[in-house]
């Protein structure tokens, strides 16, 4: 299982900050993207590529062909605005 | 991010990092450091404050979002790249979260050196990359309803250019 966390306007879009996934099939950060895209439009508009999200596992930005393990932490989000 | 590896600060681990939601005050971060270290020559800071109008709108609260965990963890990363870089001898990065008003103080960097230039550089060093590489999000509620603040092609370049000079 992985933790999948959502952050800001991708929270918003998805409607919940969190949820737990079984990894089954699931290897890689594209995996687990294809994985949530096919759970509804709202994960398909959230996670569109035209919504320049990023991704982070386990606190550090990573890319699409990061493979996954059972206990990762996987986020997604919106480009950074803060300061 | 580009770290040489000359200059390596020996009080990398003493450097200051808080998010939070109170508010902060500059002349207690300059004292703290000035009173930790004999050998200070020049502090930097930079302080970010909350706008009244943004994008020709008026802006009634703004609202910060953080991923916990990694932020602290990107804004260490970038406080210790830079103190790879110059010789720092100590730093400050505040930033707060939650529901701000205009005027509000958002963000404070404070950077000690021997020098002024290493302190000038660090200090913009830390805040071009905390613009590009730490996981905040700012919400702004405005008269026209409530928006994502978009993130800026001017900050992504200003980070670049750092890449540029070594």
């Amino acid at each position: 299982m992985v933790t999948v966390l959502f952050f800001a306007s991708i929270r918003e879009a998805i409607g919940h900050d969190r949820e737990t996934i079984v990894l089954n099939d699931i290897e890689s950060v594209g995996d687990l993207l294809n994985f949530l895209r096919a759970k509804g439009e709202h994960y398909r508009d959230a996670l569109a590529p035209t919504m320049r999200w990023r991704v982070a596992v386990n606190l550090d930005v990573a890319e699409i062909t990061q493979k996954l393990k059972s206990g990762d932490e996987v986020a997604f989000f919106p480009p950074v605005t803060g300061g | 991010m580009k770290s040489p590896s000359f200059h390596r600060s020996p009080v990398a681990n003493l450097f200051n990092i808080s998010i939070q939601t109170d508010d902060f005050d500059l002349n207690a971060e300059y004292a703290t450091l000035r009173a930790r270290h004999r050998n200070i020559g020049a502090l930097v800071s930079f302080l970010g404050a909350v706008r009244d109008l943004n994008d020709g709108v008026n802006v009634s609260t703004m609202t910060l979002e953080h991923y916990p965990g990694m932020t602290e963890k990107a804004l260490a990363n970038i406080v210790n790249a830079a103190a790879q870089r110059w010789p720092l001898i100590d730093a400050t990065v505040i930033h707060r979260v939650g529901t701000l008003m205009p005027t509000d103080q958002i963000v404070l960097v404070v950077v000690a050196a021997a020098h002024r230039g290493d302190a000038f550089q660090g200090c913009e060093f830390i805040m071009d990359y905390l613009k590009t590489d730490a996981p905040f999000w700012k919400k702004e509620s405005t008269s026209d309803g409530s928006r994502w603040v978009d993130a800026r092609q001017a900050d992504h370049h200003a980070q670049q250019r750092w890449s540029k000079t070594t």
